[in-house]
Protein backbone atom coordinates (compact mmCIF):
# COMPACT_ATOMS: atom_id res chain seq x y z
CA UNK A 1 0.00 0.00 0.00
CA UNK A 2 1.30 3.31 -1.06
CA UNK A 3 1.49 6.02 1.93
CA UNK A 4 -0.20 8.52 -0.81
CA UNK A 5 -3.60 6.65 -0.79
CA UNK A 6 -4.06 7.02 2.88
CA UNK A 7 -6.49 9.26 4.24
CA UNK A 8 -7.07 10.54 7.72
CA UNK A 9 -10.64 8.58 8.99
CA UNK A 10 -13.70 10.99 9.13
CA UNK A 11 -14.13 10.43 12.84
CA UNK A 12 -17.97 11.08 12.34
CA UNK A 13 -17.93 7.39 10.95
CA UNK A 14 -16.31 6.25 14.11
CA UNK A 15 -19.50 5.54 16.41
CA UNK A 16 -19.56 6.39 19.70
CA UNK A 17 -19.56 3.02 22.16
CA UNK A 18 -22.08 1.80 24.63
CA UNK A 19 -20.19 0.78 27.18
CA UNK A 20 -23.03 -1.30 29.22
CA UNK A 21 -23.99 -3.33 26.08
CA UNK A 22 -20.42 -3.94 25.42
CA UNK A 23 -19.49 -4.95 28.37
CA UNK A 24 -22.65 -7.44 28.29
CA UNK A 25 -22.26 -8.68 25.29
CA UNK A 26 -18.83 -9.21 25.96
CA UNK A 27 -19.98 -11.30 28.77
CA UNK A 28 -22.16 -13.43 26.97
CA UNK A 29 -18.84 -14.53 24.78
CA UNK A 30 -18.26 -16.42 28.13
CA UNK A 31 -21.36 -18.61 29.05
CA UNK A 32 -21.15 -20.71 25.65
CA UNK A 33 -20.70 -24.38 26.24
CA UNK A 34 -17.54 -26.11 24.45
CA UNK A 35 -17.51 -29.73 24.83
CA UNK A 36 -15.05 -32.43 24.09
CA UNK A 37 -13.63 -32.25 20.86
CA UNK A 38 -14.56 -29.07 19.77
CA UNK A 39 -12.56 -28.03 22.67
CA UNK A 40 -9.72 -30.08 21.71
CA UNK A 41 -9.48 -28.21 18.77
CA UNK A 42 -9.92 -24.73 20.03
CA UNK A 43 -6.90 -25.51 22.45
CA UNK A 44 -5.03 -26.46 19.45
CA UNK A 45 -6.04 -23.76 17.45
CA UNK A 46 -5.28 -21.58 20.40
CA UNK A 47 -1.46 -22.74 20.83
CA UNK A 48 -1.05 -22.27 16.70
CA UNK A 49 -1.92 -18.58 17.42
CA UNK A 50 0.30 -17.38 20.39
CA UNK A 51 3.11 -15.21 19.97
CA UNK A 52 5.00 -16.77 22.84
CA UNK A 53 6.99 -13.27 24.36
CA UNK A 54 9.66 -12.55 26.55
CA UNK A 55 9.63 -8.86 27.17
CA UNK A 56 12.18 -8.37 30.35
CA UNK A 57 15.23 -6.60 30.87
CA UNK A 58 16.87 -9.72 32.09
CA UNK A 59 16.20 -11.72 28.45
CA UNK A 60 19.73 -13.52 27.41
CA UNK A 61 20.48 -14.93 24.68
CA UNK A 62 20.01 -18.59 26.19
CA UNK A 63 16.43 -17.50 27.48
CA UNK A 64 15.10 -16.67 24.09
CA UNK A 65 16.67 -19.49 22.47
CA UNK A 66 15.15 -22.04 25.21
CA UNK A 67 11.87 -19.70 24.39
CA UNK A 68 11.83 -20.24 20.55
CA UNK A 69 12.92 -24.02 20.67
CA UNK A 70 9.12 -24.21 23.10
CA UNK A 71 7.39 -22.57 19.77
CA UNK A 72 8.66 -24.89 17.51
CA UNK A 73 7.92 -28.23 19.39
CA UNK A 74 5.32 -27.01 22.15
CA UNK A 75 4.40 -30.79 23.60
CA UNK A 76 7.84 -32.01 23.23
CA UNK A 77 7.17 -36.01 21.47
CA UNK A 78 3.51 -34.84 20.01
CA UNK A 79 3.83 -32.73 16.72
CA UNK A 80 0.13 -32.16 16.83
CA UNK A 81 0.54 -29.58 18.83
CA UNK A 82 1.65 -26.27 17.23
CA UNK A 83 4.07 -24.81 16.30
CA UNK A 84 3.20 -21.70 17.88
CA UNK A 85 2.87 -18.69 15.16
CA UNK A 86 5.62 -16.11 15.86
CA UNK A 87 8.21 -15.10 18.79
CA UNK A 88 8.11 -12.14 19.99
CA UNK A 89 11.08 -10.27 21.35
CA UNK A 90 13.22 -7.30 21.78
CA UNK A 91 15.04 -5.95 18.77
CA UNK A 92 18.28 -7.26 20.47
CA UNK A 93 16.99 -10.51 20.70
CA UNK A 94 15.31 -10.38 16.68
CA UNK A 95 19.07 -12.33 15.42
CA UNK A 96 18.84 -14.55 18.40
CA UNK A 97 15.28 -15.51 17.35
CA UNK A 98 15.56 -15.68 14.05
CA UNK A 99 18.41 -18.10 14.32
CA UNK A 100 16.53 -19.87 16.59
CA UNK A 101 13.43 -20.53 14.31
CA UNK A 102 14.81 -20.97 11.22
CA UNK A 103 13.57 -23.42 9.63
CA UNK A 104 9.97 -23.97 11.20
CA UNK A 105 7.03 -21.73 10.15
CA UNK A 106 7.15 -19.71 13.74
CA UNK A 107 7.91 -16.21 12.79
CA UNK A 108 9.71 -13.27 14.77
CA UNK A 109 8.05 -10.34 15.88
CA UNK A 110 10.08 -7.61 17.39
CA UNK A 111 8.81 -4.65 19.73
CA UNK A 112 10.03 -1.25 18.49
CA UNK A 113 9.54 2.31 18.73
CA UNK A 114 10.58 2.84 22.25
CA UNK A 115 8.53 0.02 23.74
CA UNK A 116 6.67 0.30 25.80
CA UNK A 117 6.43 4.00 26.60
CA UNK A 118 6.69 4.98 23.09
CA UNK A 119 8.60 8.50 24.62
CA UNK A 120 10.94 9.09 22.35
CA UNK A 121 11.43 11.90 18.76
CA UNK A 122 9.78 9.92 15.77
CA UNK A 123 13.44 9.73 14.44
CA UNK A 124 14.68 7.09 16.73
CA UNK A 125 11.91 5.25 16.78
CA UNK A 126 12.01 4.90 13.13
CA UNK A 127 15.23 3.76 13.17
CA UNK A 128 14.86 1.30 16.10
CA UNK A 129 12.07 0.04 13.74
CA UNK A 130 14.88 -0.59 10.56
CA UNK A 131 17.18 -1.79 12.55
CA UNK A 132 14.69 -4.44 13.84
CA UNK A 133 13.70 -5.30 10.52
CA UNK A 134 17.31 -5.38 9.24
CA UNK A 135 18.05 -7.65 11.64
CA UNK A 136 15.71 -10.32 10.99
CA UNK A 137 12.27 -9.31 12.24
CA UNK A 138 9.11 -10.99 10.02
CA UNK A 139 6.68 -8.48 12.26
CA UNK A 140 6.92 -5.33 13.93
CA UNK A 141 5.21 -4.14 16.89
CA UNK A 142 5.04 -0.65 17.33
CA UNK A 143 3.57 1.40 20.38
CA UNK A 144 1.69 4.77 19.58
CA UNK A 145 1.94 8.08 21.49
CA UNK A 146 -0.36 7.46 23.31
CA UNK A 147 0.37 10.95 25.22
CA UNK A 148 0.01 12.61 22.05
CA UNK A 149 -3.31 10.72 21.34
CA UNK A 150 -4.96 12.33 25.07
CA UNK A 151 -3.86 15.51 23.73
CA UNK A 152 -5.99 15.31 21.19
CA UNK A 153 -3.22 14.83 18.36
CA UNK A 154 -4.57 12.46 16.17
CA UNK A 155 -2.81 13.43 12.90
CA UNK A 156 -0.02 12.60 15.09
CA UNK A 157 -1.04 9.03 15.63
CA UNK A 158 -1.94 8.57 12.01
CA UNK A 159 1.70 9.94 10.56
CA UNK A 160 3.18 7.87 13.09
CA UNK A 161 1.94 4.97 12.25
CA UNK A 162 1.89 5.46 8.34
CA UNK A 163 5.40 5.98 8.69
CA UNK A 164 6.49 2.78 10.94
CA UNK A 165 4.29 1.21 8.25
CA UNK A 166 6.67 2.27 5.47
CA UNK A 167 9.95 1.91 7.72
CA UNK A 168 8.41 -1.64 7.54
CA UNK A 169 8.75 -2.81 4.26
CA UNK A 170 7.83 -6.27 3.49
CA UNK A 171 7.44 -6.55 7.43
CA UNK A 172 4.36 -6.59 9.08
CA UNK A 173 3.00 -4.12 11.09
CA UNK A 174 1.17 -4.82 14.82
CA UNK A 175 -0.38 -1.55 16.33
CA UNK A 176 -0.32 -1.62 20.21
CA UNK A 177 -3.07 0.89 21.19
CA UNK A 178 -2.52 0.33 25.40
CA UNK A 179 -5.95 0.34 25.92
CA UNK A 180 -5.40 0.38 29.74
CA UNK A 181 -3.93 4.23 28.80
CA UNK A 182 -6.88 5.26 26.72
CA UNK A 183 -9.40 5.32 29.77
CA UNK A 184 -12.53 4.93 27.24
CA UNK A 185 -14.18 2.91 25.13
CA UNK A 186 -14.61 5.53 22.65
CA UNK A 187 -11.21 6.11 22.33
CA UNK A 188 -10.39 2.61 21.73
CA UNK A 189 -12.39 3.06 19.30
CA UNK A 190 -11.55 5.98 17.47
CA UNK A 191 -7.30 4.67 17.92
CA UNK A 192 -8.79 1.51 15.79
CA UNK A 193 -9.45 3.18 13.26
CA UNK A 194 -6.94 5.78 12.78
CA UNK A 195 -4.06 2.89 13.19
CA UNK A 196 -6.45 0.29 10.39
CA UNK A 197 -6.74 3.71 8.21
CA UNK A 198 -2.65 4.53 8.40
CA UNK A 199 -2.44 0.77 7.51
CA UNK A 200 -1.90 -1.45 10.32
CA UNK A 201 -1.70 -5.22 9.58
CA UNK A 202 -2.92 -6.00 13.07
CA UNK A 203 -4.18 -4.10 15.96
CA UNK A 204 -2.98 -4.88 19.57
CA UNK A 205 -4.53 -4.20 22.46
CA UNK A 206 -1.76 -3.57 25.28
CA UNK A 207 2.09 -3.83 25.83
CA UNK A 208 1.77 -6.37 28.75
CA UNK A 209 3.49 -3.26 30.95
CA UNK A 210 0.52 -1.65 32.79
CA UNK A 211 -2.20 -2.83 34.96
CA UNK A 212 -5.17 -2.75 32.58
CA UNK A 213 -4.03 -5.10 29.33
CA UNK A 214 -6.21 -7.09 27.15
CA UNK A 215 -10.18 -7.72 28.21
CA UNK A 216 -12.86 -8.91 26.61
CA UNK A 217 -15.04 -6.19 26.20
CA UNK A 218 -11.65 -3.93 24.81
CA UNK A 219 -11.07 -6.69 22.19
CA UNK A 220 -14.84 -6.49 21.40
CA UNK A 221 -14.66 -3.06 20.20
CA UNK A 222 -11.07 -3.46 18.30
CA UNK A 223 -13.30 -6.38 16.45
CA UNK A 224 -15.99 -4.24 15.65
CA UNK A 225 -13.79 -1.49 14.28
CA UNK A 226 -11.75 -4.59 12.24
CA UNK A 227 -15.35 -5.81 10.91
CA UNK A 228 -16.80 -2.16 10.29
CA UNK A 229 -13.60 -1.71 7.94
CA UNK A 230 -13.92 -4.84 6.24
CA UNK A 231 -17.31 -4.34 5.57
CA UNK A 232 -16.57 -1.13 3.75
CA UNK A 233 -13.24 -2.03 2.12
CA UNK A 234 -12.79 -5.64 1.66
CA UNK A 235 -9.67 -5.34 3.74
CA UNK A 236 -9.12 -7.69 6.38
CA UNK A 237 -7.25 -6.47 9.58
CA UNK A 238 -5.78 -8.80 12.19
CA UNK A 239 -6.30 -8.81 15.90
CA UNK A 240 -3.97 -9.63 18.84
CA UNK A 241 -5.08 -9.32 21.90
CA UNK A 242 -1.81 -9.42 25.20
CA UNK A 243 -1.56 -9.23 28.55
CA UNK A 244 -3.64 -11.01 31.00
CA UNK A 245 -4.79 -13.86 28.92
CA UNK A 246 -3.09 -16.78 31.25
CA UNK A 247 -5.67 -19.16 31.18
CA UNK A 248 -7.03 -21.49 28.49
CA UNK A 249 -10.73 -21.12 29.17
CA UNK A 250 -10.23 -17.41 28.63
CA UNK A 251 -8.61 -17.60 25.21
CA UNK A 252 -11.21 -20.16 24.17
CA UNK A 253 -13.93 -17.28 25.51
CA UNK A 254 -11.71 -15.21 22.79
CA UNK A 255 -11.48 -17.69 20.04
CA UNK A 256 -15.33 -17.49 20.79
CA UNK A 257 -16.06 -14.15 20.30
CA UNK A 258 -13.70 -13.50 17.37
CA UNK A 259 -15.89 -16.32 15.50
CA UNK A 260 -19.43 -14.72 16.55
CA UNK A 261 -17.81 -11.26 15.73
CA UNK A 262 -15.83 -11.51 12.86
CA UNK A 263 -16.39 -15.32 11.79
CA UNK A 264 -14.88 -18.19 10.48
CA UNK A 265 -12.10 -16.34 8.36
CA UNK A 266 -10.16 -14.80 11.32
CA UNK A 267 -9.79 -18.03 13.05
CA UNK A 268 -6.32 -18.59 11.52
CA UNK A 269 -2.93 -17.37 13.14
CA UNK A 270 -2.52 -15.16 9.79
CA UNK A 271 -5.23 -13.20 11.39
CA UNK A 272 -5.81 -13.83 14.94
CA UNK A 273 -2.89 -13.53 17.43
CA UNK A 274 -2.73 -14.23 21.34
CA UNK A 275 0.86 -12.19 22.47
CA UNK A 276 1.26 -14.28 26.25
CA UNK A 277 3.86 -14.98 28.16
CA UNK A 278 2.01 -17.97 30.51
CA UNK A 279 -0.88 -18.75 27.92
CA UNK A 280 1.35 -22.09 26.07
CA UNK A 281 1.88 -24.34 29.78
CA UNK A 282 -2.06 -23.72 30.24
CA UNK A 283 -2.84 -24.90 26.76
CA UNK A 284 -0.60 -27.94 26.57
CA UNK A 285 -1.95 -28.78 30.11
CA UNK A 286 -5.45 -28.43 29.19
CA UNK A 287 -4.77 -30.52 26.19
CA UNK A 288 -2.87 -33.09 28.28
CA UNK A 289 -5.63 -33.10 30.67
CA UNK A 290 -8.21 -33.71 27.82
CA UNK A 291 -5.87 -36.77 26.29
CA UNK A 292 -5.51 -38.34 30.08
CA UNK A 293 -8.66 -37.18 32.06
CA UNK A 294 -6.25 -36.16 34.96
CA UNK A 295 -5.49 -32.48 35.86
CA UNK A 296 -1.68 -31.64 35.61
CA UNK A 297 0.50 -30.20 37.19
CA UNK A 298 3.15 -27.57 36.03
CA UNK A 299 6.13 -29.88 37.49
CA UNK A 300 5.63 -32.13 34.25
CA UNK A 301 5.86 -28.84 31.56
CA UNK A 302 8.72 -27.14 30.66
CA UNK A 303 9.51 -23.68 32.15
CA UNK A 304 10.07 -20.73 29.66
CA UNK B 1 -35.66 -15.61 65.57
CA UNK B 2 -32.97 -17.78 64.93
CA UNK B 3 -30.63 -17.41 62.10
CA UNK B 4 -29.53 -20.94 60.80
CA UNK B 5 -25.96 -20.49 59.21
CA UNK B 6 -24.75 -21.51 55.64
CA UNK B 7 -21.64 -23.63 56.14
CA UNK B 8 -19.48 -22.62 53.28
CA UNK B 9 -16.13 -24.24 51.82
CA UNK B 10 -12.83 -22.84 52.82
CA UNK B 11 -10.38 -22.44 49.73
CA UNK B 12 -7.42 -20.01 49.91
CA UNK B 13 -8.16 -18.32 52.89
CA UNK B 14 -11.79 -17.18 51.50
CA UNK B 15 -15.07 -19.05 52.64
CA UNK B 16 -16.67 -19.30 48.92
CA UNK B 17 -20.06 -21.29 48.55
CA UNK B 18 -19.27 -24.52 46.05
CA UNK B 19 -19.77 -23.74 42.50
CA UNK B 20 -22.06 -26.58 42.03
CA UNK B 21 -24.53 -24.91 44.31
CA UNK B 22 -25.26 -28.34 45.76
CA UNK B 23 -25.94 -28.45 49.29
CA UNK B 24 -26.03 -31.72 51.91
CA UNK B 25 -28.59 -31.87 54.79
CA UNK B 26 -26.78 -31.74 58.22
CA UNK B 27 -28.67 -33.71 60.74
CA UNK B 28 -28.88 -33.45 64.18
CA UNK B 29 -28.78 -36.92 66.20
CA UNK B 30 -32.44 -36.76 66.13
CA UNK B 31 -33.13 -36.57 62.74
CA UNK B 32 -33.73 -32.78 63.28
CA UNK B 33 -32.12 -30.04 60.18
CA UNK B 34 -29.50 -28.68 61.79
CA UNK B 35 -27.90 -26.63 58.38
CA UNK B 36 -26.73 -26.74 55.08
CA UNK B 37 -23.49 -27.71 54.33
CA UNK B 38 -22.11 -26.70 51.08
CA UNK B 39 -21.95 -30.25 49.15
CA UNK B 40 -18.12 -29.54 47.28
CA UNK B 41 -17.97 -30.39 43.80
CA UNK B 42 -14.73 -31.59 41.52
CA UNK B 43 -14.13 -28.47 40.62
CA UNK B 44 -14.08 -26.70 44.25
CA UNK B 45 -11.34 -29.46 44.57
CA UNK B 46 -9.56 -28.00 41.95
CA UNK B 47 -9.95 -24.98 42.25
CA UNK B 48 -8.41 -26.16 46.38
CA UNK B 49 -5.54 -27.58 44.78
CA UNK B 50 -5.09 -24.10 42.82
CA UNK B 51 -4.89 -22.50 46.15
CA UNK B 52 -2.80 -24.87 48.08
CA UNK B 53 0.06 -25.04 45.46
CA UNK B 54 0.16 -21.00 45.15
CA UNK B 55 0.32 -21.31 49.14
CA UNK B 56 3.16 -24.20 49.13
CA UNK B 57 6.17 -22.32 48.41
CA UNK B 58 5.74 -19.58 50.74
CA UNK B 59 4.63 -21.79 53.52
CA UNK B 60 7.02 -24.78 52.64
CA UNK B 61 10.43 -21.97 53.18
CA UNK B 62 8.62 -19.93 56.13
CA UNK B 63 10.93 -20.55 59.23
CA UNK B 64 10.20 -23.16 62.01
CA UNK B 65 9.38 -20.28 64.69
CA UNK B 66 7.02 -19.05 62.32
CA UNK B 67 5.26 -22.24 61.44
CA UNK B 68 5.09 -22.90 65.47
CA UNK B 69 3.90 -19.89 66.56
CA UNK B 70 1.31 -20.39 64.06
CA UNK B 71 -0.07 -23.33 65.82
CA UNK B 72 0.52 -22.30 69.17
CA UNK B 73 -1.88 -19.67 67.39
CA UNK B 74 -4.27 -21.85 66.18
CA UNK B 75 -4.32 -23.46 69.51
CA UNK B 76 -5.41 -20.20 71.48
CA UNK B 77 -8.23 -19.13 69.16
CA UNK B 78 -9.57 -22.62 69.40
CA UNK B 79 -9.55 -22.43 72.87
CA UNK B 80 -11.55 -18.49 72.46
CA UNK B 81 -14.44 -20.58 70.93
CA UNK B 82 -14.75 -23.39 73.27
CA UNK B 83 -18.11 -22.97 73.57
CA UNK B 84 -19.64 -22.64 69.92
CA UNK B 85 -17.85 -25.78 69.63
CA UNK B 86 -19.24 -28.03 72.36
CA UNK B 87 -22.56 -26.67 71.37
CA UNK B 88 -22.02 -27.71 67.97
CA UNK B 89 -20.88 -31.42 68.85
CA UNK B 90 -23.76 -31.68 71.24
CA UNK B 91 -26.15 -31.15 68.46
CA UNK B 92 -24.11 -33.69 66.64
CA UNK B 93 -25.29 -36.02 69.25
CA UNK B 94 -21.94 -36.57 71.70
CA UNK B 95 -22.45 -35.79 75.41
CA UNK B 96 -21.46 -32.16 76.34
CA UNK B 97 -18.52 -34.03 78.73
CA UNK B 98 -16.98 -35.91 75.48
CA UNK B 99 -17.31 -32.56 73.88
CA UNK B 100 -15.30 -31.06 76.36
CA UNK B 101 -12.83 -33.26 76.03
CA UNK B 102 -12.50 -33.52 72.34
CA UNK B 103 -12.32 -30.05 72.25
CA UNK B 104 -9.27 -30.04 74.90
CA UNK B 105 -7.65 -32.78 73.22
CA UNK B 106 -7.71 -30.75 69.75
CA UNK B 107 -5.81 -27.78 71.47
CA UNK B 108 -3.29 -30.34 73.00
CA UNK B 109 -2.63 -31.24 69.66
CA UNK B 110 -1.74 -28.50 68.01
CA UNK B 111 0.31 -27.16 70.86
CA UNK B 112 2.39 -30.76 70.81
CA UNK B 113 2.61 -30.50 67.04
CA UNK B 114 3.40 -26.67 67.30
CA UNK B 115 6.24 -28.12 69.77
CA UNK B 116 7.50 -30.00 67.01
CA UNK B 117 8.00 -27.27 64.44
CA UNK B 118 11.65 -26.77 65.24
CA UNK B 119 12.80 -30.10 66.37
CA UNK B 120 11.30 -32.62 64.06
CA UNK B 121 14.39 -31.47 61.73
CA UNK B 122 17.17 -32.56 64.16
CA UNK B 123 15.09 -35.49 64.87
CA UNK B 124 14.94 -37.00 61.44
CA UNK B 125 18.11 -35.45 60.00
CA UNK B 126 21.68 -37.41 59.91
CA UNK B 127 25.14 -37.32 59.23
CA UNK B 128 26.11 -40.46 57.39
CA UNK B 129 29.39 -41.89 57.07
CA UNK B 130 30.83 -41.91 53.56
CA UNK B 131 33.84 -43.90 52.36
CA UNK B 132 35.57 -40.60 50.92
CA UNK B 133 36.60 -37.06 51.87
CA UNK B 134 32.90 -35.92 51.83
CA UNK B 135 30.35 -34.64 54.30
CA UNK B 136 27.59 -36.42 53.59
CA UNK B 137 23.91 -35.22 55.25
CA UNK B 138 20.07 -35.92 54.91
CA UNK B 139 17.37 -33.03 55.80
CA UNK B 140 13.71 -33.84 55.65
CA UNK B 141 11.92 -31.01 53.28
CA UNK B 142 7.92 -30.76 52.56
CA UNK B 143 6.61 -33.29 50.01
CA UNK B 144 4.64 -30.37 48.64
CA UNK B 145 0.28 -29.87 48.27
CA UNK B 146 -1.23 -33.13 50.34
CA UNK B 147 -4.88 -34.22 50.35
CA UNK B 148 -6.17 -35.49 53.80
CA UNK B 149 -9.42 -37.31 53.73
CA UNK B 150 -10.05 -36.82 57.41
CA UNK B 151 -11.49 -40.01 59.59
CA UNK B 152 -15.37 -40.67 58.15
CA UNK B 153 -17.25 -39.61 61.77
CA UNK B 154 -16.10 -38.07 65.03
CA UNK B 155 -15.25 -34.98 66.30
CA UNK B 156 -12.50 -32.45 66.29
CA UNK B 157 -8.93 -34.70 67.32
CA UNK B 158 -10.21 -36.53 64.51
CA UNK B 159 -9.36 -33.44 61.69
CA UNK B 160 -6.98 -32.22 63.70
CA UNK B 161 -4.82 -34.67 64.50
CA UNK B 162 -4.72 -35.16 60.51
CA UNK B 163 -4.03 -32.02 59.64
CA UNK B 164 -1.67 -30.59 62.11
CA UNK B 165 1.57 -33.04 61.51
CA UNK B 166 0.90 -32.23 57.83
CA UNK B 167 1.19 -28.51 58.04
CA UNK B 168 3.69 -28.48 60.72
CA UNK B 169 6.10 -29.96 57.88
CA UNK B 170 5.74 -27.06 55.69
CA UNK B 171 2.56 -28.85 53.33
CA UNK B 172 -0.24 -27.06 52.03
CA UNK B 173 -3.06 -29.69 52.20
CA UNK B 174 -6.52 -30.16 51.20
CA UNK B 175 -8.70 -31.56 53.70
CA UNK B 176 -11.93 -33.34 52.82
CA UNK B 177 -13.58 -32.94 56.04
CA UNK B 178 -15.75 -36.29 57.53
CA UNK B 179 -19.69 -36.09 57.73
CA UNK B 180 -19.24 -33.74 60.46
CA UNK B 181 -19.22 -30.51 58.35
CA UNK B 182 -20.02 -28.06 60.77
CA UNK B 183 -17.28 -28.65 63.22
CA UNK B 184 -14.87 -28.76 60.38
CA UNK B 185 -15.83 -25.44 58.69
CA UNK B 186 -16.33 -23.46 62.41
CA UNK B 187 -12.62 -24.58 62.41
CA UNK B 188 -11.65 -23.24 59.20
CA UNK B 189 -13.27 -19.91 61.03
CA UNK B 190 -10.35 -20.48 63.34
CA UNK B 191 -7.96 -21.07 61.23
CA UNK B 192 -9.21 -17.99 58.72
CA UNK B 193 -8.20 -15.58 62.21
CA UNK B 194 -4.89 -17.40 63.16
CA UNK B 195 -2.57 -15.91 60.73
CA UNK B 196 -2.19 -19.26 58.61
CA UNK B 197 -1.65 -18.19 55.14
CA UNK B 198 -4.41 -17.96 52.50
CA UNK B 199 -4.27 -21.52 50.64
CA UNK B 200 -2.18 -23.71 53.35
CA UNK B 201 -5.22 -25.02 54.18
CA UNK B 202 -8.30 -25.87 52.57
CA UNK B 203 -11.20 -27.46 53.63
CA UNK B 204 -13.83 -28.91 51.65
CA UNK B 205 -17.27 -30.70 52.71
CA UNK B 206 -18.78 -33.47 50.29
CA UNK B 207 -18.82 -36.85 49.59
CA UNK B 208 -15.92 -39.35 49.80
CA UNK B 209 -17.00 -41.51 46.50
CA UNK B 210 -17.08 -38.16 44.46
CA UNK B 211 -13.70 -36.87 45.63
CA UNK B 212 -11.29 -39.53 46.34
CA UNK B 213 -10.79 -40.62 42.91
CA UNK B 214 -9.86 -36.91 41.84
CA UNK B 215 -7.93 -36.35 45.21
CA UNK B 216 -5.82 -39.80 43.98
CA UNK B 217 -5.85 -38.65 40.12
CA UNK B 218 -4.80 -35.01 40.47
CA UNK B 219 -1.35 -34.68 38.97
CA UNK B 220 -0.51 -31.73 41.04
CA UNK B 221 -1.32 -33.12 44.44
CA UNK B 222 2.12 -34.65 45.68
CA UNK B 223 0.99 -37.25 48.59
CA UNK B 224 -2.51 -38.25 50.13
CA UNK B 225 -3.26 -39.47 53.37
CA UNK B 226 -6.24 -41.76 53.49
CA UNK B 227 -7.69 -42.39 56.59
CA UNK B 228 -10.29 -45.30 56.25
CA UNK B 229 -11.22 -48.87 56.97
CA UNK B 230 -12.34 -49.43 53.78
CA UNK B 231 -10.33 -51.97 51.41
CA UNK B 232 -11.54 -50.20 48.28
CA UNK B 233 -11.09 -46.43 49.13
CA UNK B 234 -7.24 -48.01 49.68
CA UNK B 235 -6.90 -49.57 46.33
CA UNK B 236 -8.25 -47.16 44.18
CA UNK B 237 -6.07 -44.38 46.09
CA UNK B 238 -2.90 -46.86 45.51
CA UNK B 239 -3.77 -47.76 41.80
CA UNK B 240 -4.74 -44.27 41.11
CA UNK B 241 -2.16 -42.43 42.73
CA UNK B 242 0.71 -44.58 40.88
CA UNK B 243 0.64 -42.39 37.91
CA UNK B 244 2.76 -39.10 39.40
CA UNK B 245 3.92 -41.25 42.13
CA UNK B 246 2.21 -40.11 45.05
CA UNK B 247 2.95 -40.51 48.40
CA UNK B 248 -0.06 -42.30 49.96
CA UNK B 249 -0.30 -42.74 54.16
CA UNK B 250 -2.81 -44.95 54.89
CA UNK B 251 -4.46 -44.91 58.42
CA UNK B 252 -7.20 -45.87 60.44
CA UNK B 253 -10.63 -44.29 60.26
CA UNK B 254 -9.91 -43.19 64.02
CA UNK B 255 -7.96 -40.06 65.15
CA UNK B 256 -4.09 -40.63 64.94
CA UNK B 257 -1.75 -41.04 67.65
CA UNK B 258 0.12 -37.96 67.89
CA UNK B 259 3.66 -38.81 67.07
CA UNK B 260 6.63 -36.86 64.84
CA UNK B 261 6.43 -39.83 62.50
CA UNK B 262 3.23 -38.61 60.96
CA UNK B 263 5.43 -35.51 60.07
CA UNK B 264 7.93 -37.55 58.51
CA UNK B 265 5.13 -39.26 56.48
CA UNK B 266 4.60 -36.34 54.17
CA UNK B 267 8.24 -35.45 54.26
CA UNK B 268 10.77 -35.80 51.30
CA UNK B 269 14.63 -36.65 52.82
CA UNK B 270 17.35 -34.67 50.40
CA UNK B 271 20.87 -35.70 50.71
CA UNK B 272 23.58 -33.24 49.73
CA UNK B 273 27.63 -34.10 49.40
CA UNK B 274 29.77 -31.73 50.40
CA UNK B 275 33.73 -31.92 49.63
CA UNK B 276 36.20 -31.56 52.57
CA UNK B 277 39.52 -30.40 52.63
CA UNK B 278 41.22 -29.36 48.92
Amino acid sequence: MKAGVLNFPDRRESPTIDQVGVEERAKRFCARSIKKETKMSALKLAVTMLDVTTLEGADSVGKVRQMCQKARQPLPGDPSVGPAAAVCVYPRMVKTAAKAVEGSSVLVASVATQFPSGQMRLKERLAEVRYAVGEGADEIDMVISRGQFLQGEYRAIFDEVAACKEACGGAHLKVILETGELTTYDNVRWASDIAIAAGADFIKTSTGKVPIAATLPVTLVMLQAIEDHYDRTGKMVGMKPAGGISNAKLAIQYLVMVREVLGEKWLTNKWFRFGASSLTNDLLMQIRKQETGRYQSGDYFTKD
Amino acid sequence: MTIKKTYKLFIGGKFPRTESGRVLDVRGKDGELLANASWASRKDFREAVVAARKASGGWGKASAYLKGQILYRIAEMLEGRRAQFVVELVAHGISEERAEKDVSEAIDLLVHYGGWSDKYQALFSSANPVASSHFNFSVPEPTGVVGIIAPRRGSLPELVSALAPVIVGGNSAIVLAGENALTAITFAEVLSTSDVPAGVVNILTGKRAELIPEFAKHMDVNAVLLCSNDKDEKKLLDLESAENLKRVSHQKDAPLKESPYHILDFQEVKTTWHPIGV
